[in-house]
Order: C-alpha cells, then structure tokens, then sequence
C-alpha cells in the first residue's frame, strides 16, 4: 500500500493539474465567444460572395479561354490537399478527425492512381502526415504567430496555393478543415476549392436580368475568382479557430471532472490509510498497557 | 425620394448597412454614383473613397476610405464588397 507521504503528493499534484485545465477552461470559453463573433461577422461577406459567382456564373460560359481557375486544367491527376489544422494541442480528437478525414480522401485518391500532395496550415497535422506520405508535404504554413486570423492571412495562404497550382503542375486543390457546429460538435469537412466547383444557380441567379457589367464579365470573374478561394480559406480558418476553441473546451472540462474524480478517489483512500495506521498504533498501545 | 439601401462589407465584418440618398463609389473604369431606382450594375472597384451622402446632394458626403472589391447594384440596393475599409467609428 502506498505510504501516506506518496498519497498526500500525490494529491496534490491532481489538484495542481486540476487547476490548470480549469483555467485553459475558461480561457478557451473566452476565447471561443470571440472566435464565433468573428466567424458570425465574415458571414455576410461569404453570402454576398456566393450571391454574386452565382449570378456571374451564370452569364459566363465556361469555355477554352476561361480562367484555368475557373475551367481547371483539364486532367484531375495531381491533388493538392490544403490541409486545415490548429497549431495547439489539448483539444481532445479536434486535429485527429480533420487529419484522418483528410487521410481518408487522400487514400481514396491514390488508390484511384492519382498524385496527392499536401499543403498544411497549421503544425498539429504534420506528424500524421509526415509518417504516412513522406515527401508528399509541398509546404507548410506557419500560423503559429497569428493569434486571431485576419482576411490577410487567408489571401496570403490563397495566393500561395494558387501560384503552386498555376506554376506546378496541380490540378484540383482540396480544403480540409472541422466546420464548427457547437463547443460539443467540430465537423471534419473536405471541399474542392480549385478549380472553383459550378455554383448551383438556383433562384438568386434569375432576378437578375439585365446587368451591365464595367469592365465585362470575363474580367470581373477573373478579379472575383482569387478572392473567392481565398474566402474559403479565411471561413476555414474562422471556422478552425472557433472549432478548436470549442474542442479545447469540451476536452478540458472532461479534464477537470476526470481530475476532481480522481482527487476524491485518492482522499479516501488516504484517510483509510490514515485510519488504519492510527488503529494500528492503538492496538499496540493497548496490548502493550495490558501486558503490565 | 426613396431612398438607397447601402451595405459596405468587408470579409471581418458588416460595416455599413443603411438607407442613404446616394453613393460614389470609386470603380475601376471611373467614379460613378448610384440613386435609388439605378439599373441593375456591377463593377470592380479600384483603390479609393466611396462618398455617401445622406440626405441630398448638398450634403457634406462622409468618405471611407476603401480598397480592393466590387460594387453590386441589384433591386434591393448596392452592395460593395471590399477587402479593406476604414472608418472612423
């Protein structure tokens, strides 16, 4: 049986782990609420985005001389993997579901004989991946210095993955982030980015008759296309930054309540200690007095 | 005069949103300003100061500064998209 010193350290060393996942509790809620508004006000600027390629989209035949963004390259052979994770750990299996969602889709495209390459952002995913597909990792983008991502960050991470698919040889890009549902529920999503899927053209796009466009379409779509990727990427990582906060949440309160279990658990098992001891010592004492 | 349904948005947030008499707003191929009533348009803007005048033309427009985007002019209003605004509030 453990002597009552180890148990008392022991005690406290819970306490003092119990104390701190508290405090990365409540940070982590703080955090969270400002994570969701910022997710909350980059919403309009989406919706109005969609509202407005839908309505482009229509107009513009998707033809030869179209943007290669926008027409794609023509094959579907090179796959990039833009690949969404958070830079800290401790949030349970936050970065372990958009990795293996990830995994998944990447596994499934090689097995069709495609090449897979991946772009992280982010540091958490690149153990997983650095194991799996050795020399498949074309970049990794360091967010670690960003503390609340800005529309900048997105547009340089959008710029970069656009020059690769310009310049390099790639042929359909996919974004894999967790799409924040609630601080319980982070859901791993896949979507194809580049070349930029068809816009489903539903009611937005017929009121629109007659519209004068300065300079044409053409160009205008050329113009909006960049921006719209790098719209996804900045969702992505609002949705990212409010997810992991929610995950970081979750895990740590589970946290707490493990440590409080355990402190409970170890309290009683110091005072039988303690008892048994005291009983022990008394018995001596009396045998020991009747023995005179 | 009825008036024009601005909204000025930025990918942060929602900076102006508002019934206004009128806007100019700085596009690639020259300033124009928009009116309630004004055809469907669209068009990119170029780096500059959309102008919004409250009342009437005689007012003293507020200017913000704006940079990169689009204007869209469709029957509910204009709506700019611009990746940067600044304003004083």
């Amino acid at each position: 049986m453990a002597s009552l010193k180890a148990l008392k350290n022991r005690i406290a060393s819970v306490k003092s782990t119990q104390k701190i996942t508290k405090a990365m509790k409540t940070v982590a809620a703080a955090k969270l609420r400002r994570a969701q508004q910022s997710a909350e006000a980059a919403r309009p600027y989406a919706e109005r985005m969609a509202a407005v390629m839908a309505s482009l989209a229509s107009k513009v035949a998707i033809g030869p001389e179209s943007p290669k963004l926008l027409a794609g390259t023509g094959k579907q052979d090179t796959h990039l993997i833009v690949l969404c994770t958070s830079d800290r750990g401790l949030a349970g299996g936050f970065n372990t579901n958009i990795v293996r969602a990830a995994r998944r889709a990447a596994d499934g495209l090689i097995a069709d004989g495609k090449t897979v390459y991946f772009y992280l952002v982010g540091r958490k995913g690149r153990a997983v991946i650095q194991r799996l597909y050795p020399r498949q990792i074309i970049h990794q983008y360091d967010t670690s210095a960003i503390r609340q991502p800005g529309f900048a960050d997105a547009q340089a991470i959008a710029r970069d993955v656009t020059d690769r698919y310009m310049t390099d040889g790639i042929d359909v890009v996919h974004l894999f982030y967790a799409e924040f549902r609630s601080a319980l529920v982070q859901e791993p999503v896949g979507r194809q980015i580049i070349p930029v899927p068809p816009v489903e053209t539903g009611k937005t796009a017929g009121a629109s008759a007659a519209v004068e466009y300065e300079p044409d379409e053409e160009e205008i779509l050329a113009e909006l296309l960049p921006r719209a990727i790098a719209v996804h990427i900045y969702r992505a990582l609002l949705e990212n930054q409010a997810g992991f906060f929610g995950a970081q949440m979750t895990a740590m309160d589970n946290a707490t309540r493990n440590a409080g279990d355990m402190i409970n658990r170890l309290t009683i098992q110091y005072n039988r200690t303690r008892q048994a001891a005291i009983t022990t010592e008394l018995v001596e004492i009396i045998s020991g007095a009747e023995a005179l | 005069m009825a008036d024009l349904q601005f909204e000025l948005v930025t990918p942060e947030r929602l900076v102006r949103s508002e019934a206004v008499f009128m806007v100019v707003v700085p596009g690639t191929e020259g300033d124009f300003g928009v009116l309630a009533g004004h055809a469907p348009f669209m068009s990119t803007l170029r780096n500059g100061e959309i102008a919004v005048y409250r009342s009437g033309f005689g007012d003293t427009p507020e200017r913000i500064p704006v940079e990169g985007g689009f204007a869209e002019v469709n029957e509910r209003g204009l709506t700019v998209l611009a990746e940067r605004a600044e304003t004083a509030a």
